[in-house]
């Protein structure tokens, strides 16, 4: 396997678990969301409340600064990064 | 506005602009307190702000292609993103969002979750490979991809379906403010917001557009955050509202059940006037299904990975790692926005329902209610209203309607905060659907003069010749827009949600398949884009016209039987076709890779 085809495997790893953490929070718990509403959350507010109002718009942030720097890593282990000057 | 040494001082000229604009802000107030009349504040504002944005649109004039299209692909990741939050963010999520929140509740926060979560799919999909490829626009990036001038015009005609459908909302919203607060007719207005609107961006095209729009958002930001913070801290309900709101929403919980939801008879709900809306939804209890919540969050996330708005804004960014920071930074700027909307819906609520509260007007006597300075100018503004259906004398829950636009516009007034909240209210407004508007009348008009005369018509155009047209184009289609405006077919927020729904109808699978799956030819793009289209459409008459729909998808989710159209489309007319040629698989190839020249040089 190339140098190339190795770096696209690891970064289509990185998209899956990306996806996976986005279903998760966009998808995965409004599945359950009268249940979960009666539970109380962060800040002492309804748990799937709180999850639309702040709690997955927070994750979204944190998730993409993460795939971010993830995907920096691997472009660099494979010598793939950018040049500063550029 | 042209050397690096600008792009160095960008902190220091934003601050400053920051800081003069507070300046702005308490100037007003102090000549509020003697006694400057409440219209003049508004024009002052609206002025103020427009005069500065087309300052600015003229300083960044330019006759470079690279400039005019891509901003010379030298923006900074935190600016790209605030211009991205900006042009993200729109008359509708700055007007709408938080009365569609307060009348709507739980099944109407889909789309906070649909408009933050389509930003991983930007992130790590599209966003960063697009950049690699160097192109100028989206269907730039289709048609070098897929090959032949007919995958670059299907794109084309996708691209102008969906950003022009949104655009009339803008304008529309533009034209709004702009009538209430220069207190002109809304036929004149929306012209007056669409000479705005091109101020910004006819001299500088992108790199025009992007100074503003960072401009923009610092004041829409400002108007949207000071009087949620305000209102809490006058009410008492916590200094920061965000972490603090838990009891007022159970409050407001409380007071539901002991008001009850009445249900008003058809003979009382025809003398509400139109567009207004009860409350009749529990505030925080989850009244949708799981599907009807999903599928609509859903359809909002793939509809902001293809509209090409959204998407050309990464094109500006220096390299391909800060394109990607930048679809972080963009979306930390919309959160800011976006999770104030529930707490000032949650606000403004209470505000009214609570009779402890000197705001409160629920179980008030209906004579006094009426006699509110507040209730009869809102009442005159055709934005708010209340009846005696029972004829007890009191304002019951059911009894009162309010247009969800006034939930931002009014609660500032409800609230009793000083009118120059409302003027810098009406500011934020203006600044968001105008920053939004030009960002969608530019990918158009640059779509059609890069895509459809450079590419197709006359390649051998000159520089100058090009921009001529780009500009005739986005005067032309600032027009068609403001003139649709004008005619008020479809409210603001219905036309939001369709752009997004044509958008990745036609554009999502193309667009992600083209870096995804080297197998994916022209023939198969142009089956998974017509027939996207096409399918989508299709439903949305089809439901429009009084079919009954399948699977529970609306004519507000159609985008999710268009896209799935496309994806079969796609697929099929793919695998029954010839593979993409060699070098096409090795620029696939190419693009996955940050490091190199972009696919296309400077064109």
């Amino acid at each position: 396997m190339s140098n190339q085809e190795k770096h696209w495997e690891k970064s289509r790893g990185l998209l899956m678990i990306t996806l996976a953490i986005w279903f998760v929070f966009s998808i995965g718990i409004f599945l359950f969301g009268a249940e979960m509403n009666e539970v109380t959350g962060p800040f002492g507010y309804p748990w799937t409340y709180w999850f639309t109002c702040q709690g997955s718009l927070g994750a979204f942030v944190i998730l993409i600064f993460w795939f971010a720097n993830r995907q920096e890593k691997i472009d660099e282990e494979f010598g793939f990064s950018e040049r500063e000057d550029e | 506005m042209k050397s690096t040494n600008f792009i160095d001082n960008l902190p220091k000229v934003y601050g400053i602009y920051t800081g003069g604009f507070i300046g702005f802000i308490i100037l007003m107030a102090i000549a509020e307190q003697m006694g400057m009349t409440a219209k003049a504040i508004g024009i002052a504002f609206v002025a103020f702000t427009v005069f500065i944005y087309a300052l600015i649109g003229w300083l960044s004039r330019t006759a470079q292609a690279d400039a005019y299209y891509v901003a010379g692909r030298q923006v900074p990741t935190v600016f790209n993103g605030m211009a991205t939050a900006a042009d993200w963010m729109s008359g509708a999520s700055f007007v709408a969002m938080a009365g569609g929140i307060y009348f709507k509740g739980y099944g109407y926060m889909a789309l906070l979750v649909g408009w933050t979560g389509g930003y991983v799919l930007v992130a790590s999909l599209l966003a960063p490979y697009l950049r690699k490829f160097g192109c100028y626009t989206v269907p730039d990036f289709i048609g070098t991809r897929y090959g032949g001038n007919l995958a670059r015009f299907s794109a084309v005609v996708v691209l102008t379906v969906a950003s022009f459908t949104y655009v009339t909302a803008q304008i529309n919203a533009t034209g709004t403010i702009a009538s209430v607060a220069l207190d002109i007719p809304f036929q004149y207005a929306v012209y007056i917001g669409l000479i705005s609107i091109l101020l910004c961006s006819m001299l500088g095209g992108m790199r025009g557009v992007t100074w503003t729009q960072v401009a923009q958002y610092i004041v829409l930001i400002i108007a949207y955050l000071l009087p949620v913070f305000w209102i809490s801290n006058k009410i008492g309900a916590g200094f920061f509202p965000h972490f603090m709101l838990a009891d007022e929403v159970a409050r407001i919980g409380e007071l539901e059940s002991q008001f009850g939801f009445v249900k008003n008879s058809a003979a009382d709900l025809a003398t509400v006037p139109k567009g207004l809306a009860g409350i009749t939804k529990a505030h925080s209890a989850v009244n949708a299904t799981p599907w009807a919540f999903i599928s609509l969050a859903l359809a909002m996330m793939m509809g902001t990975a293809s509209l090409p708005h959204v998407m050309m804004r990464y094109f500006t960014t220096p390299s391909v790692k800060a394109a990607r920071k930048s679809v972080g930074w963009s979306l930390f700027f919309i959160f800011l926005l976006y999770s104030s909307a529930p707490m000032l819906a949650t606000l403004s609520k209470l505000s009214l329902l609570d009779p402890n509260l000197s705001t409160g007007i629920i179980g008030k006597s209906i004579t006094d209610v009426q006699a509110i300075d507040w209730y009869q100018n809102w009442n005159a503004a055709n934005l708010m209203f209340v009846s005696d259906f029972n004829g007890n004398g009191t304002v019951e829950l059911n009894e009162f309607f309010m247009g969800g636009k006034a939930v931002v516009l009014a609660t500032p007034e409800i609230a009793g905060l000083p009118y120059v909240i409302s003027g810098l209210v009406a500011a934020g407004g203006m600044a968001a659907a105008m920053s939004t508007a030009d960002g969608l009348i530019l990918a158009i008009a640059n779509a059609i003069s890069h895509d459809v005369y450079y590419k197709i018509i006359d390649p051998k155009a000159e520089t100058a010749k090009r921009l001529v047209v780009a500009r005739v184009l986005l005067v032309v289609i600032g027009f068609a827009g403001a003139t649709i405006a004008a005619m008020e077919i479809q409210g603001i927020l219905g036309s939001v949600i369709w752009a997004f729904d044509f958008a990745m109808s036609g554009l999502f699978f193309p667009l992600v398949l083209g870096v995804w799956w080297k197998r994916a030819n022209r023939q198969g793009a142009i089956a998974g884009m017509l027939g996207g289209l096409a399918a989508g459409t299709w439903y949305l008459v089809w439901v429009r016209t009084g079919g009954s729909g399948f699977l529970g998808i609306t004519q507000l989710t159609f985008g999710i039987f268009g896209s799935a159209v496309s994806l079969v489309a796609m697929v099929v007319v793919s695998l029954m076709t010839q593979e993409p040629d060699k070098a096409t698989q090795k620029m696939v190839d190419e693009v996955r890779v940050p490091s190199g020249k972009t696919i296309l040089g400077k064109q």
